[in-house]
């Protein structure tokens, strides 16, 4: 302990403070009053910094989604200000089920993972191919219009579970509703090098061009080494090494593209009501 | 004895490693090691989580009641532990993300309590800061270590930069799926335990039972 | 039922807290010399993880979760900051109790254990334990399976690396391999083994 002032040893009074902390530490008062002390300290300086904090990490978020969105949508320059090249995207958020813009919520403060754990907002689903427990009824989606005016692409959001970890990501899919421009996954846990190569940018790129629905109006995409009945134009090659999150993948882009997802959207676009 | 500041410092590196000889610390080094940036990362967050810990719970070990003695220390540690998280979160958000999974990892890394309970209570404040420090580089050190291995014939690269070309980016070089899996880290340790002791003979621990050996007739 | 035993296998086989998740690996080297200390040990984390996940699982229904704290007439609060701390502080709780209990109506039992309990406060499976169960959003039955289960699994972890220790005392290791290096590789071993229940969907 540090020398105490030698004035208050010589007059023979201590102060309160100083009394207090020479208490032995074991008595119960002084056990009760420093387990409330710390409480109260570190909870301060955790919600103080919390608290301060938000705003920041909040344009940090948005940011990294926007950027994520952009990416995906191929309009990404890392030489131009993020909010500038996402005024051309159009935020909608659309109910699943009729495949229509829908007004009931605002697009800028829909928040889609919350939606997704709200019993009024969503479904549990019975037919869980993509292992996400439930269904949101409402999602965000954005559309990419060019100066005329017109859609040109739609970026949509889309996650399903792998091997240790969901994954969430977006598929940009072109304004003729059955061509893909791009996947790409902003959040997982996959084993890097592995289940990890979803982010591998030459794995990505298999993914632009790919045709989404056959004849039959089926959702045909596969990840496979050989090509599916449907043709070469609906693969992607498997990832090696990591079968467990290439069927991870495959079964949450057919969930989301089919008939539960965005299927009902997508015609929606084609047949350009949107 | 009062331990030199270097002392201090120096020794957790080698001759008292948190991980190779006192067998803490393992479970974040075997998670984080498949790649050289997170390692570095995450060596650089413990570092400042321990020496800033032991510095506190030093300043106020002698009015810590033992029997509440475990749960302040570790209120410490968390409330650290997230303010590095927040701060990360607002002001270095890349980074951030690697490490918020690793979080939870760095509070119940068992260097940072170890070193609280076997130092800072009972030590003055800047020694202990000290030997939090040097831990946390004797942690470091390990970790850097094996990282370089596991993504140097994981993945062929350092830091992220390509140094070995690998097939799937049109090169030669077949990465060993193996070294980017958790197992390869406990091989790639207990070959560094083996190197370290060799270096050091009296870090060996002594055998229970010595094998016979029989004399040809 | 069908439900809560299949998350209870996967919890011991599948997703075993030590062999796959590589949570808790300073004591389970540490500790693992003997079978019957090994065997202490793992009954002590199984019973601190059973107590630990359900509680935390209610401290985050009913206290921290966006909206939890409605019956108290702040719909609004979000604390799901404070989550980490109140975890650590609930474990950290539950072995201070656990350890007095003992020390008064197990005495036997307390003295076996000895300086263990206390350990157990900084083994991450236990923290695992609860933040997977916050990950994955389960309910209190759930989380009190998954608590059982995965402290089993990693008991049965820590007693298999026991019996081969103490298999390996006989064995003519290189000198700079002894002890902990050779415990290092052997467990790598285990690990990969343990790799071939993954993937595996009961």
């Amino acid at each position: 302990m540090t020398d105490h002032p030698d004035t208050a040893v010589e007059t023979g009074r201590k102060g309160p403070i100083r009394r207090f902390l020479d208490m032995p530490p074991d008595t119960p008062a002084k056990t009760v009053f420093v387990a409330v002390a710390i409480c109260l300290v570190a909870s301060m300086v955790v919600s103080a910094a919390a608290v301060s904090l938000r705003p920041l990490q909040q344009e940090n978020a948005l940011r990294n989604q926007r950027i994520n969105i952009l990416q995906v949508a191929g309009q990404y320059d890392p030489a131009r200000d993020v909010a500038e090249a996402f005024a051309a995207f159009e935020p909608a958020v659309v109910e699943l089920e009729t495949g229509r813009i829908t007004d009931a919520f605002d697009p800028a403060s829909f928040d889609d993972r919350a939606a997704a754990a709200d019993p009024e907002l969503s479904v549990a689903l019975e037919d869980d191919p993509a292992s996400i427990r439930r269904k949101p009824r409402f999602a965000t989606v954005y559309l990419l219009r060019d100066d005329a005016g017109a859609v040109e692409r739609v970026v949509l959001p889309v996650h399903g579970y792998g091997l240790w970890s969901t994954l969430y990501g977006y598929v940009a899919v072109e304004a003729t509703g059955n061509e893909i421009y791009g996947l790409q996954f902003y959040q997982h846990a996959e084993t890097p090098g592995l289940g990890g190569e979803v982010d591998n940018p030459r794995w990505r790129a298999q993914w632009n061009g790919l045709s989404i629905y056959d004849e039959a109006g089926e959702v045909a995409i596969t990840l496979a080494r050989t090509p599916p009945p449907a043709g070469e134009e609906y693969r992607v090659d498997t990832l090696s090494g990591a079968t467990l999150t290439a069927r991870g993948v495959e079964n949450l882009v057919r969930f989301w593209l089919g008939e539960d997802g965005f299927e009902p959207f997508l015609a929606n676009l084609r047949a350009g009501e949107i | 004895m009062a331990q030199t500041r270097r002392t201090l410092l120096v020794d957790p590196l080698v001759d008292n490693n948190p991980i190779t000889l006192q067998v803490l610390g393992i479970c974040s080094a075997l998670a984080v090691t498949t790649s050289l940036k997170v390692s570095f990362v995450m060596a650089l967050a413990v570092i400042f989580v321990i020496s800033f810990s032991s510095l506190f719970i030093s300043m106020l070990r002698n009015q810590i009641p033992s029997s509440i003695r475990i749960i302040v220390q570790m209120v410490i540690i968390a409330s650290l532990v997230i303010l590095v998280d927040q701060v990360l979160r607002a002001y270095a958000f890349e980074i951030s993300q690697t490490l918020s999974v690793f979080v939870g990892l760095i509070i119940t890394n068992c260097i940072v309590m170890g070193r609280a309970e076997a130092f800072a209570m009972k030590n003055p404040p800047v020694a202990s800061f000290l030997d939090g420090m040097g831990n946390g580089l004797g942690y470091g050190l390990i970790l850097m270590l094996v990282g370089f291995v596991r993504e140097l014939f994981g993945a062929g690269s350092l830091f992220g930069i390509q140094v070995l070309p690998t097939i799937s980016n049109g090169g030669w070089y077949v990465p060993n799926g193996m070294m980017l899996l958790p197992p390869s880290a406990f091989f790639v340790i207990g070959l560094l335990i083996w190197a370290f002791r060799t270096w050091k003979p009296k870090q060996v621990e002594a055998r229970e039972f010595r094998i016979q050996t029989v004399e040809a007739h | 039922m069908e439900e809560l035993l299949s998350l209870a296998v996967k919890a011991i086989f599948v997703e075993n807290l030590a062999l796959s998740f590589f949570l808790g690996m300073c004591t389970f080297l540490a500790v693992s010399k003997k079978i019957s200390i090994a065997l202490g040990l793992g009954v002590s984390v199984m019973v601190v993880q059973t107590i630990t996940v359900p509680v935390n699982n209610l401290i985050l229904t009913y206290l921290l979760a966006p909206g939890a704290l409605a019956w108290a007439g702040f719909p609004e609060v979000d604390l799901s900051f404070l989550g980490l701390i109140a975890y650590i502080g609930v474990i950290a709780a539950m072995v201070q109790i656990l350890e007095m209990t003992l020390d008064k109506h197990f005495p036997p039992l307390y003295n076996a254990l000895g300086v263990f309990l206390p350990l157990i406060t900084v083994n991450c499976a236990i923290l695992g334990g609860s933040l997977f169960m916050v990950e994955r959003d389960y309910d209190f039955v759930q989380s009190t399976v998954y608590g059982m289960s995965s402290g089993f699994g990693w008991a049965l972890a820590i007693v298999a690396m026991a019996g081969v220790r103490e298999k390996l005392k006989y064995s003519d290791v290189p000198d700079g391999l002894q002890g902990l290096g050779i415990t290092f590789i052997s467990a790598g071993l285990m690990s990969l083994a343990f790799m071939s229940f993954s993937g595996v969907n009961l």
